[in-house]
């Protein structure tokens, strides 16, 4: 691959040649189907055309690109957030009734306590790592994932989270709260449980 | 004194904004003394730390590509 940093402003014609992949990657994290993928990557060079008389040569073109695609990703959640079927909503009462939780014991005691994951950076230098990550990010439900990508991949505010996809302050944190239990556990049973003896 | 799961459920908030003084005494010391939560609140910092890797790591192997035939469509549609 070509370093399209470098010649910052190469025009629309080569967009998708320089940054087709990276911005199909990019939104294949976040979205996890590769059609929706394609169709963000599309969009996003749809709105860049339009939008370049306005584009002012502070940042990159990559750079640039990206933040489009970032906007359109938002879009697609809150487009897809109001189509999701709504089984997938928190409970209201946020499961605070004894027995009424996945993760502990009626007394408020852990139900599977979290174990000691070492020294768990050394795993952020394997690729495989990061296979296990996806993999247990695709294992929420849609409206988890997105919550979480929103959050951690985004690095957007509660605030901006319930601005853009009109949810409760209520039902971000307890929905952010379900992913990360979840990727908790699904990481420490998926590979920190086999990467034990690698300690 | 909390129970682990108000802990559980205080450390993930703790993640995404400062907790109020009092709030933040009690769970300091719920972790403290609770190696679960302990475990847990570390996890928790690993999991955002691993999340933001993503990207870099999507960028240095070349894993997915568009294909030829979403190339040549995307080509099209945006007419250049």
């Amino acid at each position: 691959m070509k370093s399209p940093d470098k010649h910052s402003s190469s025009g629309p014609d080569r967009w998708l040649d320089e940054h087709g992949d990276y911005l199909f990657r990019f939104a294949l994290t976040r979205v996890r189907n590769e059609s929706t993928a394609e169709d963000l990557v599309q969009e996003t060079l749809l709105a860049a055309l339009s939008a370049l008389h306005q584009r002012s040569g502070q940042s990159s073109e990559r750079t640039w690109l990206t933040g489009i695609l970032k906007h359109k990703i938002v879009d697609h959640f809150r487009r897809s957030w109001r189509e999701q079927p709504l089984e997938d909503d928190p409970p209201t009462g946020l499961a605070d009734e004894p027995g009424m939780d996945e993760f502990f014991a009626e007394d408020g005691h852990w139900d599977h306590k979290p174990a000691s994951w070492g020294n768990p950076f050394r795993s952020l230098e394997q690729s495989q790592f990061f296979d296990v990550l996806q993999n247990c990010m695709q294992r929420l439900s849609p409206k988890l994932a997105q919550l979480f990508v929103l959050k951690e991949l985004h690095d957007m505010s509660n605030e901006e989270i319930c601005k853009e996809l009109g949810v409760s302050p209520t039902n971000v944190w307890v929905m952010l709260y379900r992913a990360r239990m979840n990727l908790r556990q699904c990481l420490e049973s998926k590979w920190f449980e086999n990467d034990r003896e690698a300690l | 004194m909390l129970t682990c799961k108000e802990a559980s459920r205080l450390l993930s908030q703790s993640m995404d904004h400062a907790l109020p003084r009092m709030k933040r005494l009690e769970l300091r010391i719920h972790v403290w003394l609770c190696s679960a939560c302990s475990n847990f609140e570390k996890q928790l910092l690993f999991l955002k730390r691993a999340a933001r890797q993503l990207d870099e790591r999507d960028s240095q192997t070349d894993q997915a590509r568009l294909s030829s035939e979403a190339r040549e469509r995307i080509r099209k549609a945006v007419g250049k």
